[in-house]
């Protein structure tokens, strides 16, 4: 583990060609959560139902307005965002390396017509469905509170798909290279924590100095809060192309570079 | 040339993890239909072999065709063709017994209804009809073998590769997978099989290999092997002092291998050695026909692996 590039030693760098395969691979995950559906919703609907009664309106009255919104209007718009990152980061790390290490799922399906690259796609698309599940819980409880309405809040389903592919793919990325559970933690509190508290879900990123401004765009969370926060409140998301094109990349070269990992890992 | 008779022809084949070398060169020719035993002591290369097989490993060199087909280029369509039973159990312990048959079944794109018949025939054959509910969890290591050998003919393949299909099971099971593993051979399956227990190999092979440390060392039908490797009875003689060992030594046409307290006698011409041994007295023997254990033995020695 000397070399910076260790993890890439004798690394196949063909370019994915994903099959029907990822579909299977999609929807065993699919029916392992409709098993447990019950509990698994309560946590979706029930956490962020405490967060906005107990933060949106407790906070909200010393807070008042951000941005033109009302506080649990702007929090709930922020959460949907970061709770896409979560989830699908949570999924792309623990229930991915279950699946990869202890259960030995992938060795099973590499001896049917399914391979890492199915796999790996597969894997995203499902953590990418676990994020926009869990934001659309959110959305269905802000507009059962009152704090967000309109038709135009469809227009946010796509974007938590993307929110939660562009977190999908280092998730799966850091799991391929972990040697077991305890190395996320080094992942979720440098990188998904620190995002989750600076990149403008509880409070407008122009309230940090300007050098953590700038550092801060350059964060897909960042992206992923400036395109949903406006379409859940009624507005346009200024430079949309941009921050497709952010979402996007993150979700494309992670998926790259997870298939490049998985494939070392489990192609010897 | 590529032959279409043979289901693996491999040339050279060669792997090895970090530089240290797992399998070297070796050149296999698994023909169809039939069983076929890959057979050598722990570390030899048999699992890492058949994952090259599978795809499931990169080549470091050599050439491999598996059903014709160029791997691991053809991987996808190879393994669409063939069933395998890993080493290690890797059963989705997030479903029942009959849910990981449809789970598995949409790996290969096959639709829960067209299987839902051969899914409940295959419980049936492996005696496993009534825990089509059950978890994963709650099954025994026998049940979980017997639900691995279902799940790999689920796709009805032409060739079904087991790894050590009986380690670990009680007599009912292992002589259970036998029955099966026949009806499987006789329906035109071929079987390639890796086993440590060599009467398995003796009962079920057809043609065997046997590998050490990374080679190919003997290759034939078992009892071509034991015909050509080893005499045809073996003495095994418990108590026998130093004076007796050079006596038996004296007989013609004898091989004599000590091991701790046990004198094995190897020889072509028993009556002689049983004439001698009867009337010894503090000694007891047991005269048997030679068999692939002996072979085995003798082509890997008795020394310990890893
Ligand atoms: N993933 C791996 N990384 C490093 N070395 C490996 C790996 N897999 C196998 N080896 C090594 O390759 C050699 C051959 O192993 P293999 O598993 O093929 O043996 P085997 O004949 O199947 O043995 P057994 O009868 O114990 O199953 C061993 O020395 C083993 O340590
Ligand atoms: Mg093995």
């Amino acid at each position: 583990m000397s070399h910076p590039l260790y993890f890439f030693h004798g690394a196949d760098w063909a370019v994915p060609r994903p099959a029907p395969g990822t579909f299977a691979v999609w929807r065993r995950n699919f029916l392992v959560w409709r098993k447990l559906m019950g509990p698994s919703l309560l946590f979706n609907f029930g956490e962020p139902l405490l967060y906005l009664l107990g933060l949106g309106f407790g906070l909200g009255r010393f807070v008042g307005e951000v941005e033109g919104l009302s506080y649990i209007a702007f929090l709930a718009s922020g959460l949907l965002a970061s709770s896409s990152m979560n989830t699908a980061t949570f999924e792309g790390l623990y229930s991915v390396y279950t699946r990869m290490v202890p259960q030995q799922t992938y060795d099973g399906m590499l001896a049917t017509p399914v391979d890492v690259d199915d796999i790996v796609l597969g894997e995203m698309l499902w953590c990418a469905t676990k994020g926009l599940i869990s934001s659309t819980a959110i959305l269905l409880v802000a507009v059962g509170l009152g704090a967000l309405h309109g038709w135009q809040l469809l227009l946010c389903l796509p974007a938590f798909y993307l929110t939660g592919l562009c977190f999908a793919g280092p998730a799966l990325v850091v799991s391929s290279v972990s040697k077991s559970y305890d190395f996320f933690a080094y992942y979720v509190t440098l990188a998904i924590t620190p995002m989750y508290i600076f990149c403008g879900v509880f409070y407008p990123t122009g309230a940090l100095p300007a050098f953590a401004q700038s550092f801060v765009s350059l964060l897909p969370l960042t992206h992923a809060v400036a395109l949903i926060r406006p379409l859940a409140s009624g507005g346009v998301p200024a430079d949309i192309l941009l921050h497709i094109t952010v979402l996007s990349f993150y979700a494309l070269a992670g998926f790259y570079l997870a298939v490049v990992l998985v494939r070392r890992r489990l192609i010897q | 040339m590529q032959n279409l008779d043979l289901v693996i022809e491999a040339s050279g084949l060669e792997k090895s993890f970090s530089g240290r070398a797992a399998v070297c060169g070796i050149n296999l020719r698994v023909p169809r239909s039939g069983c076929f035993g890959l057979l050598g002591p722990n570390g030899a290369g048999k699992t890492t072999t058949l994952r090259m097989v599978l795809g499931q490993c990169r080549l470091s060199g050599g050439e491999l065709r598996v059903l014709g087909q160029p791997m691991p280029a053809a991987k996808k369509s190879v393994r669409a063709r063939i069933g395998v039973v890993p080493q290690l159990d890797n059963l989705d312990p997030d479903f029942t017994v009959l849910e990981n048959l449809f789970v598995y079944a949409a790996y290969f794109g096959l639709r829960r209804a067209q299987v839902a018949q051969r899914a409940r025939e295959l419980l049936a054959l492996v005696e496993l009809s009534d825990r089509a509910g059950t978890r994963i969890g709650e099954l025994s290591g026998g049940m979980k073998r017997r639900l691995s050998i279902a799940r790999s003919l689920i796709n009805d393949p032409e060739v079904l590769i087991l790894d050590e299909p009986t380690t670990g099971l009680d007599p009912q099971v292992r002589h259970l997978i036998w029955t099966r593993l026949r009806g499987l051979k006789r329906e035109g399956k071929t079987l390639i099989l890796t086993t440590h227990y060599m009467e398995e190999a003796e009962r079920l092979c057809d043609r065997i290999v046997i590998m050490d440390h990374g080679r190919i060392i003997a290759e034939g039908a078992p009892r071509d092997l034991i015909r050509q490797h080893s005499e045809p009875d073996v003495i095994e003689v418990q108590g026998a002092p130093a004076e007796l060992e050079q006596r038996l030594m004296a007989l013609d046409g004898g091989r004599v291998e000590r091991v701790g307290e046990t004198l094995y006698f190897h020889t072509g011409s028993a009556r002689n050695a049983v004439a001698l041994l009867e009337p010894v007295p503090d000694i007891t023997y047991l005269h048997r026909p030679a068999n692939l254990e002996d072979v085995f033995l003798k082509l890997t020695g008795r020394d310990l692996r890893e």
